[in-house]
């Protein structure tokens, strides 16, 4: 099957200091390759700071790569412009960790949700308002909701808010970043279902970004393990989280208390 | 909770009293007594009366209706100088905290040039280039002003740029003009207000310190720093000519900065938790 996404021998880094004709760099992303095929998901799993985020916010176009390059649908995403870029746009959507920051404080959740339908054009505007409910309803809230503010809503509407947002133009791919680990467990386990129900419905594939062990293994096709910018292991996840072939892998598991028990495939989601 | 009541005072406070001002500037025309330039020559230095309530001054006119058409002059300068400062400032600080790179570096830099030179030595030049009065030193004011304004500008927006919703806004196919005009300069507008008024009062002294050096205001204009400067000579024998303009000042100063604080408490998100 064909990728959809492929990311090839992706670098990022930063200048962190030193004279301008010494600077010294820190490799954000250090040479990563790696690709999500149509309607799966990859789970992409590292600890703080190891470059997962910065390589979401790659993919998405939100920030520049220093090397290699990201191919979506077969054609490379550096230097989009005009109607090719809004298309990309328009197929690969995010969802971000923080349901607080991720709708404007002074927008009603349900401009926030139609601001992609006005952006990409799709509908007229007599009929947005009708996607909007619809979306409301794809996952599962009450569309009387729409009129009120984010500081109304609790983190998991804010996230299915989030989430009915990024569904708003139909992407093929959605970078999650981190969907749920602000939220309640209880909270987390709805939110995960819904993602994957929705995926299953749709079709769409997902880069699932997140350093939580248990819910990569409960969300995902594949898995990567990123540390410190680079890329130590890839495989199925069934495969990874059986048999770990890299020592920070086992080390991840190790830190995971329902892992070491034995239950690879018990979720956090009690 | 009691501090969110006082908070509001503050800032209920600030606005009656600017409101109060603004209607006694307006209506100056119709309230005063007397012609603020008429000159009696019969009553110079006449005391406080029932026919002169605040007094005559060294050229025997009505101080009352002095101190009323210089709040007229005052107020414009001071008002107008800051609305002008926070109109460019807004624009400018938006581009450089939002784009960042050579274009933060390129209006950084030059705010920094206009922060350099002293506030009052910058308005001393521009005036000494332009000629002095009212329009030059509504100029001189919002220049000083608009380095200020404009990092403070940047420096939310930095804060804005840096969240979710922008990201997200722009992955959903917003251009960068409507991710400025819709999600981050309303955002990141707060902190401007703020400043905006706090830098009224201080506009508003600067004005009268300019028209007290006979660089602002020219007479016969009536103008509460000229006012000051007539009346120094005279402070012992008619103190009544430098008091009324003097507390004129004072009260104006003060309702701007309560204003300005209560705004301040609004927008502190630690004034909003407790």
């Amino acid at each position: 099957m064909a990728d959809l996404l492929r990311v090839e021998n992706l670098c990022k880094s930063y200048p962190a200091g030193g004279p301008p004709w010494d600077r010294r760099r820190v490799m954000a992303l250090d040479g990563i390759s790696l690709s999500v095929q149509r309607g799966k998901t990859l789970g992409l799993v590292g600890e703080s700071g190891s470059g997962k985020s910065t390589l979401g916010r790659c993919v998405l176009g939100l920030t520049e790569a220093s090397g290699g390059q990201v191919i979506f649908d077969g054609t490379p995403v550096q230097g989009l412009t005009g109607r090719a870029l809004s298309d990309f746009r328009r197929r690969v959507q995010p969802v971000f960790q923080d349901p607080f920051g991720s709708l404007d404080p002074r927008w009603p959740v349900g401009r926030s949700v139609r601001e992609a339908l006005d952006c990409f054009r799709i509908g007229t505007a007599a009929t947005r308002d009708g996607q909007v409910l619809d979306l409301f309803n794809r996952v599962g809230l009450d569309p009387a909701l729409a009129c009120r503010f984010p500081s109304a809503l609790s983190g998991g509407q804010r996230q299915r808010v989030a989430i009915a947002a990024a569904l708003a133009s139909e992407p093929e791919l959605i970078i999650a970043d981190e969907p749920v680990s602000a939220l309640d467990m209880s909270v987390q386990a709805q939110i995960l279902n819904l993602f994957m129900d929705l995926q299953a419905d749709l079709g769409v594939a997902s880069l699932f970004i997140t350093h939580d062990l248990g819910v990569v293994n409960h969300v995902s096709d594949d898995i990567a393990v990123l540390s410190r910018g680079k890329l130590v292991e890839l495989g199925q996840t069934d495969q990874v989280m059986r048999h770990p072939s890299h020592a920070y892998t086992r080390s991840l598991l190790a830190a995971n208390p329902t892992l070491v028990k034995g239950e690879p495939h018990a979720h956090r989601t009690d | 909770m009691s501090r969110l009541r006082s908070t509001n005072a503050m800032i209920l406070a600030g606005l009656a009293v600017l409101a109060l001002l603004g209607v006694i500037a307006v209506a100056a025309p119709w309230i005063a007594p007397y012609d603020p330039e008429a000159l009696d020559v019969m009553g110079v230095m006449g005391p406080p009366s029932l026919a002169h309530p605040f007094g005559l001054d060294v050229l025997g006119r009505d101080v009352l209706s002095r101190v009323l058409y210089s709040l007229r002059v005052s107020l414009l300068v001071s008002i107008s100088a800051v609305a002008v400062a926070t109109l460019l400032a807004v624009p400018l600080g938006l581009l450089a905290g939002y784009f960042g790179r050579w274009v933060d570096t390129a209006i950084s830099r030059a705010l920094d040039m206009m922060l350099v030179l002293p506030a009052m030595l910058m308005a001393i030049t521009l005036i000494a280039i332009l000629g002095p009065g009212s329009a030059v030193a509504t100029l001189a004011i919002a220049m000083i002003y608009l380095p200020i304004l404009a990092r403070v500008m940047r420096t939310s927006t930095l804060v804005v740029t840096g969240l979710d919703y922008v990201a997200g806004s722009r992955a959903r196919g917003a251009s960068h003009l409507r991710v400025l005009v819709s999600h981050v300069a309303p955002n990141a507008l707060g902190p401007v207000v703020v400043q905006a008024s706090v830098l009224s009062a201080f506009a508003l002294q600067l004005e009268a310190g300019l028209s007290f050096l006979g660089l602002g205001t020219q007479p016969p204009t009536p103008s509460l720093g000229g006012m000051l400067a007539d009346g120094r000579d005279v402070l012992i024998q008619a103190p009544w000519v430098e008091i009324f303009p003097g507390l004129a000042i004072v009260i104006a100063v003060l309702a701007f900065t309560l204003l300005g604080e209560g705004l301040r408490r609004v927008f502190d998100p630690r004034g909003v938790a407790e």
